[in-house]
């Protein structure tokens, strides 16, 4: 499997580690009730099929990316750098 | 026995090899088993659990009988098949899975037993009494069970790994495969054409054919030339194909060595990771044995194979042969029989309205029902036309049709299509993305359609790898008659009818299966072993689950096959596993320290990958305490040096760095003043600890973090995440320093002594109090030092770039020696950090809270931070949790255990009286005795109770005392003053 880094090009599997579903970015406010907190901290999605996931470069140039990619297939179809997915929305 | 004329081995250089210490000769280019039977030696094995004298049933990788020893000593490889191992001076070869000669096994007796040990003979026979499994029938077993030996001595080859990457990667080298490569190649792509045998060609080397109006084997010669000529093609030869993964990649295994005499300058294997924008597979077809009774003796093979050693190795495998086929293809092995001299003696056609295609007996609608011949054929009984008759013959070559070899389509989970015209299982379309099946292995059986797909495979690659196919191509003409088939999967009569020859499983195995309910396939091959041994079923398989269909009433697809699972022939853990053993195993970290702490005789202990010296032994001190007690001593009464590079050290600038930090952090940091230093405690998300330590304030937007060794590369990746993806908002960048900086802890009421020594500008409590930081010169160089303490002691960390390293600890050592101090290690660094209950992974070991370890005041309440939602939920708060506490020997002489279970007072040793654990133990020469960490249910309430600690595994237990956690100058007044 390769993941295409949009600072490196594609890359191999074993230069990064995931972290589970993109969700992970939208963090609850500190005041959020607990039911928010959560499910943000033990429900997030885990599809079989497409999904978005968030994978560190550890190995490469330390970025977090957005991966889109399928589960059962494992086909990547692409990556987005997390910090532009949060400036983004 | 060698024919004349034939072959395309080297008669001009005989090789001499040893089988089972004889001297055997044939000539290069032979494998064993071809020069053996160039001999007339039909016996090579014997079978895995009634230890049949066997023979080869294949000339290739899929060989389920010939598996020899080869090589001697440690070096010895077991499960070599002899159709596969080539031949060169010296070499030994071994027969196996034998007691006594390979002609009197004594294992043989098995045998006789035949019908006791149908499917399932262990699982019902060795049940009672139970006491004797363990004790005589599993030793026995195991004695006479498993195929080959192990030497249980490290083997001395040294394998290779390799990566490679092309445009086109072509698995097999047969007409199919050879057409691909040219035409992709043509096309402008780059190309590796992986070929199994020494030679590509594949059938077109075992069969006597024309392409082009020439002899097959010179067009293949031809075709190399012009493969070699595009200059895009690298062929690689005994080279394997074994997996098929994802996005293109492929594991392959080249036997780079196995055919010469062994060299140190030369990896006998390479495991291949290849990267391939395409693929086009073209591994061809392995023939189907026919399940007829008394079908394994030696001499008994496939027609294919009988034809492969004509022409490939000019050997007869018999004087006088028969043929016994389902299909046209099997006749042409004889005709090549009689064109070569060799007498034919029938063809026996299980099909009626058949023709002779020479001059042979022909005998329709016939079957063979039984074979006589204790180590070689000698006579096989068919019937036809409803009698019975015998035959005298040395050698039966059979054909049941040919199975395409979809294994690599099904590597990444998709199930091969049922043909029922064609009787055949096939690739199932877009099985793996970006590889084209062509040819034989695509169901396509003559040698013309073969030719066709692989071009079509080549130009469908250069379309997908957007190049254009190259003009004025053409398909070379060739024999075009697929030839017709009948299917016929297995014969009933008198006598076991063996169906998976390597695992000894007969066709009575496989309907006692299904008649004991194993009616799925994959049940059916777990009772009986069909398709578990090294050939994994190659030739075997499609028969069994036929088989299984008829006995349980279904369809062949309906019953399905098993999964097909890489890899396509057995690789060595040596090859796959190449450099990953003794010093590659993992990668190895070392303090700029390193040499000097072993030329003082540390002892070196794995931290993660680092490595750290355990202790400085001295003259005259026999035992590791002796050290480590002598050292705490030292630290606590004059100075101690030891090198705390290892631990995290992360550099983190910006105009957001405080706000950032008073997010990771859950104290605050951007109100620390610049040059000085604070303790801070990080939490995930879930509002666990996640690590330690102190960081420091180097400049209004500079800070440098230090974390804990262990934690080091989980703290920057979280710091990372954080920056990138919770608070892209703030203006910090983050690096790691860890390796860039050498650290070295000077502690001891000694310390600001020793670095006055180097430090351009002398220090004192003023200019650098308790928590101080910042740049120093340290004999002219740019240092860092930093007036923290994890022994309790005045104490100060020195750093300076890696480079100075090692020039420092030395000079630190000996300046410390010089004052009646020195070096320690990591044992004294843990009784010192224990007597001040200062808390390592050991205790933060991801289910403890700040609450937990005595720190609920650091969480401020003034602002958010990563774990402060979870940190306050309710169970995470509760006093009856697990908390942090010292522990004490009630008698001075008592031992303490780390891992050992707490318990009140007079409650049972039980898991649900259990009150909690001891984490860090040591024995303190401060104290006197042993002192410990541990996490006790309303731990610091219990303070000045009596508990029991119980170690269940080291059969320890002891009375101890519940005490504050910090044992040692508990206000701190060392660390201050």
């Amino acid at each position: 499997m390769q993941i295409p880094c949009p600072i490196c090009g594609a890359r191999d599997l074993r230069e990064f580690t995931p972290k589970g579903h993109a969700s992970y970015l939208d963090r609850p406010a500190e005041d959020a009730d607990a039911q928010a907190w959560n499910d943000y901290l033990h429900l997030r999605e885990n599809p079989a099929g497409d999904t978005r996931e968030l994978w560190y470069h550890g190995a490469g140039c330390g970025a977090w990316l957005v991966v889109e990619r399928n589960t059962v297939t494992h086909a990547v179809k692409g990556a987005t750098l997390a910090r532009e997915m949060r400036d983004a929305g | 026995m060698r024919v004349d004329g034939r072959g395309l081995i080297d008669r001009t250089q005989p090789v001499t090899f040893r089988f089972d210490g004889r001297s055997v000769t044939g000539y290069k280019g032979d494998t064993v088993a071809s020069a053996l039977l160039g001999k007339g030696v039909k016996l090579m094995a014997r079978s895995f659990k009634y230890h049949r004298p066997r023979g080869v049933l294949t000339a290739g990788s899929e060989e389920p009988n010939a598996l020899m020893e080869v090589g001697t000593g440690a070096a010895m490889t077991p499960n070599t098949r002899a159709t596969v191992q080539e031949i060169y001076d010296g070499l030994v070869v071994q027969s196996q899975n034998r007691i006594g000669p390979l002609d009197r096994d004594l294992l043989s007796v098995n045998d006789a037993l035949w019908p006791f040990l149908s499917a399932g003979f262990y699982y019902k026979t060795f049940m009672w009494p139970r006491a004797f499994w363990e004790r005589l029938y599993e030793p026995v077993i195991r004695r006479a069970a498993g195929l080959g030996r192990i030497t249980k001595a490290a083997s001395p080859e040294r394998h290779e790994k390799a990566f490679a990457f092309c445009d086109v990667l072509v698995i097999g080298g047969g007409p199919a495969g050879l057409m691909a490569a040219l035409t992709a190649a043509k096309g402008g792509a780059d190309v590796i054409l992986a070929e199994e045998t020494p030679e590509p060609g594949g059938r077109l080397l075992s069969d006597s054919q024309e392409i082009d109006g020439t002899l097959a084997a010179y067009w293949v010669e031809d075709i190399l030339k012009e493969l070699q000529a595009t200059g895009r093609v690298r062929v690689m030869t005994r080279t394997t194909v074994t997996g098929a993964y994802d996005d293109g990649s492929y594991g392959a295994l080249e036997r780079v060595a196995r055919h010469v005499a062994p060299a140190d300058d030369l990896p006998p294997e390479c495991f291949w990771r290849i990267r391939a924008k395409q693929a086009v597979l073209a591994a061809g077809a392995h023939e189907r044995p026919i399940a007829f009774p008394m079908n394994d003796r030696p001499g008994i093979m496939l027609a294919g194979a009988v034809r492969t050693y004509l022409n490939r190795y000019g050997v007869a495998p018999g004087r006088n042969v028969t043929i016994f086929a389902t299909n046209d293809d099997a006749h042409r092995t004889a005709v090549e029989l009689l064109d070569a001299g060799v007498k034919v003696a029938a063809v026996i056609d299980s099909r009626t309205g058949v023709t002779a295609q020479g001059d042979y007996r022909l005998i329709e609608g016939g079957q063979v029902i039984g074979t006589k011949g204790r180590q070689g054929l000698s006579q096989i009984t068919y019937r036809a036309g409803g009698s019975t008759d015998t035959l005298i013959t040395d050698c039966l070559g059979m054909s049941g049709g040919w199975n395409p070899v979809v294994h690599l389509t099904c590597h990444l989970g998709a199930r091969p299509v049922w043909d029922a015209e064609a009787k055949m299982f096939l690739p199932a379309p877009g099985a793996v993305p970006g590889m084209t099946p062509a040819g034989a292995c695509n169901g396509a059986m003559s040698t013309a359609a073969c030719l066709r797909e692989g071009q079509e495979a080549g130009k469908a690659a250069l379309k997908a790898l957007g190049l254009r196919a190259p003009r004025g191509l053409s398909v070379p003409e060739a024999e075009d008659d697929p030839g017709r088939a009948q299917a016929l999967w297995h014969i009933e009569g008198k006598g076991r009818a063996w169906l998976d020859f390597a695992n000894d499983v007969t066709t009575k195995d496989v309907k006692l299966a299904a008649a004991e309910g194993y009616a799925s396939v994959e049940h059916m091959k777990r009772y009986t072993t069909q398709g578990m041994a090294p050939d994994q079923g190659k030739s075997s398989n499609i028969n069994a689950l036929a088989l299984l269909a008829d006995a349980t009433g279904r369809g062949i697809p309906e019953t399905g096959t098993t999964t097909y699972r890489p890899p396509f022939i057995p690789v060595t853990m040596g090859a796959m596993g190449a450099f990953a053993e003794g010093h590659g195993f993992a990668p190895e970290r070392r303090t700029t320290s390193d040499a000097a702490a072993r030329a003082r005789g540390a002892p070196m202990i794995e931290a993660g990958l680092w490595f750290r010296p355990s202790y400085f032994p001295a003259p005259g001190e026999t035992t590791w305490r002796e050290a480590c007690d002598r050292e705490v001593a030292m630290v606590r009464s004059a100075v101690g040096v030891v090198d705390v590079s290892t631990l995290g050290k992360i550099d983190i600038q910006g105009p957001d760095a405080g706000a950032f930090l008073d997010f990771v952090y859950t104290n605050m940091f951007s109100t620390l003043p610049v040059g000085r230093a604070r303790y801070g405690l990080m939490l995930r998300e879930d509002g666990h600890v996640m690590d330690d330590g102190t960081t420091a304030r180097l400049g209004q937007h500079h800070y440098v973090m230090t974390t804990t060794t262990a934690a080091a590369g989980q703290v920057m990746a979280h710091l990372e995440f954080v920056s990138q993806g919770l608070r892209p908002d703030l203006d910090v960048r983050i690096i790691s320093a860890t390796e860039q900086w050498a650290q070295f802890s000077v502690a001891g009421r000694l310390a600001r002594a020793l670095l006055n020594g180097i430090l351009d500008q002398p220090i004192d409590d003023e200019s650098f109090p308790f928590m101080a930081c910042g740049a120093v010169k340290v004999h002219g160089v740019n240092g860092r030092l930093f007036r923290i303490s994890f022994s309790g002691e005045h104490a100060y960390e020195i750093a300076v770039p890696s480079r100075y390293g090692d020039a420092l600890y030395r000079d630190l050592v000996a300046r410390a020696e010089a004052l009646g101090g020195g070096a320690y290690g990591m044992e004294a660094l843990n009784v010192l950090r224990i007597e001040k209950g200062f808390i390592t992974h050991s205790e933060i070991h991801g289910r403890v809270t700040a609450y937990d370890i005595g720190m609920q005041r650091m969480l401020s309440a003034k602002k958010d931070f990563v774990g402060k939602a979870a940190a306050a939920r309710p169970g995470l708060l509760e006093p009856g949790r697990e908390r942090l506490v010292g522990l004490r020997p009630v008698e001075a002489e008592g031992r303490l255990t780390a891992g050992a279970r707490l318990f009140k007072d007079g409650d049972p040793h039980t898991r649900v009286h259990d009150q909690g654990y001891v984490t860090s133990v040591g024995y303190s020469p401060t104290l006197g005795h042993m002192i410990g960490l541990g996490f006790l249910r309303h731990g610091p309430e219990c303070e000045g109770h009596e508990i029991e600690m119980v170690d269940h595994l080291r059969k320890v237990k002891t009375r101890v005392e519940v005490v504050n956690p910090v044992f040692f100058d508990p206000d701190g007044g060392r660390a201050r003053g």
